[in-house]
């Protein structure tokens, strides 16, 4: 069996109320060590007031190859967006 | 620089992919992990940022050597905290190599049996407190020169990690010129320290940048592939022009007595350092090469028992947790 510690991918919450981002990876046994090494090595400077870890391998992500079908349907549905729309200046903010 | 003559690796790819990769990386874009990208690339950058991360690590070392003997516990106190930070570069950066493909092991095994190279730079000594000064002022000073501009590197995590990376570097910069600024103004003898410190450690400074342009091979690949955002002399002199005033404010003297401002290039004009040394350091037999070898595999021996352990433990915990469900 391979005897190299799991990789962890980290996320911090910053500040309160704000969501948990992205902010690297480590090597640890496990979640709880993976907590432990995450404080040492991302939040030195008040960086962070919550972290979560996710064993990297349990993250499962989109093919780059798949961009054209994912995302560029959006594309073309511009009223989607609240400038598509004319609104008269006699009705105010809106 | 932490990464030194890296030979950019020959790419036997299909044409129209290549072309399409550099486009994209002529428009800007970043290449993530999971892009298609060169083989050379991929191998390059392997290469560059295990070296740049081994550098980090094997730095903790001069340093290190003096965290117990500094000066007042608030110095220790600031050193503990440099050479800490020096860990997590290392750590960001070996991550940013394993999204390429490699294991962290590999990578480490690479270091400790010599096939991967760190920085020329710390095959050199630390003798006293002022040379921490300078290795602060310096060395890190030299680092920022190279790591600023790799914050727009194209592979996305090593661009991600020279961000944090240079958001610490200042400190390290601020501290260590604080540092040998107080002995530059101590005593006569605490004077002479600093002038002795910034007199042994100027041109291995200089090295840091690699070799000279004229003999630099293999960079205009690693240039397009912005993987190498600037030449080794561009930076040196970078350097260079921004110490000087620096020095002159300590009142210490640039070992160089052909240094002097040249008004036409608007640069300082400076002696190069002695090439075949640095050659010599990086094969092997600068003053501290096999120290710092043995330091860091008697480390990892060392602490192996630790990583079988706390996996061994991991593994039992989550089984057991297994057959309670
Ligand atoms: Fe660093
Ligand atoms: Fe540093």
């Amino acid at each position: 069996m391979k005897n190299e510690w799991p990789l962890w991918e980290i996320f911090i919450r910053g500040q309160h109320g704000m969501s948990h981002r992205h902010v690297g990876s480590l090597h640890a046994p496990d979640a709880e060590m993976a907590i432990k090494n995450a404080r040492d090595v991302y939040t030195r400077r008040n960086e962070g007031v919550s972290i979560w870890v996710v064993e990297a391998n349990h993250i499962s992500a989109s093919s780059p190859s798949d961009k054209g079908p994912l995302y560029e349907p959006s594309e073309s549905k511009v009223y989607r967006h609240p400038t598509f729309f004319d609104i008269p200046e006699e009705v105010g903010a809106m | 620089m932490y990464a030194q003559m890296i030979k950019s690796e020959a790419t036997q790819d299909d044409p129209e992919k290549l072309a399409a990769f550099q486009a994209r990386i002529d428009a800007g874009e970043k290449i993530e992990p999971k892009d298609w990208m060169p083989e050379g690339y991929r191998k390059t950058l392997i290469r560059q940022i295990g070296q740049h991360a081994h550098s980090e690590i094997v730095g903790q070392l001069p340093e290190g050597n003096w965290i117990t003997r500094a000066p007042t516990l608030e110095r220790k106190a600031i050193l503990l905290a440099k050479v800490q930070d020096e860990a997590g570069h290392g750590l960001y950066l070996y991550c940013a190599a394993e999204t390429l493909g490699v294991s962290r092991d590999e990578i480490t095994e690479m270091l400790l049996d010599g096939r991967m190279k760190y920085s020329s730079i710390f095959n050199y000594p630390t003798l006293n407190w002022a040379d921490i000064g300078a290795v602060g002022w310096l060395v890190d000073g030299a680092a920022i020169m190279n790591q600023v501009p790799l914050q727009r590197t194209s592979f996305g995590p090593y661009s991600r990690a020279m961000i944090r990376i240079c958001k610490e570097e200042s400190f390290h910069q601020r501290q260590g010129y604080d540092a040998i600024r107080q002995m530059a103004e101590g005593t006569p003898e605490q004077k002479k320290m600093a002038q002795d410190a910034l007199n042994r450690l100027w041109y291995p400074s200089l090295m840091m940048f690699g070799p000279s342009d004229k003999d630099s091979v293999h960079s205009a690949q690693s240039m397009a592939w912005k993987i190498k955002m600037n030449t080794n002399d561009e930076l040196r002199q970078k350097f260079v022009d921004q110490t000087v005033p620096q020095a002159e404010y300590l009142g210490l003297t640039i070992p160089d007595p052909d240094l002097k401002w040249n008004e036409e290039r608007g640069h300082y004009d400076y002696t190069d350092p002695d090439w075949s040394e640095f050659f010599d350091v990086i094969k092997g037999n600068g003053p501290c090469n096999v120290d710092r070898l043995a330091a860091r595999n008697k480390a990892w021996d060392d602490g192996q028992w630790v990583r079988d352990g706390l996996l061994a433990h991991a593994r039992k915990k989550a089984a057991g947790k297994h057959a309670a469900e």
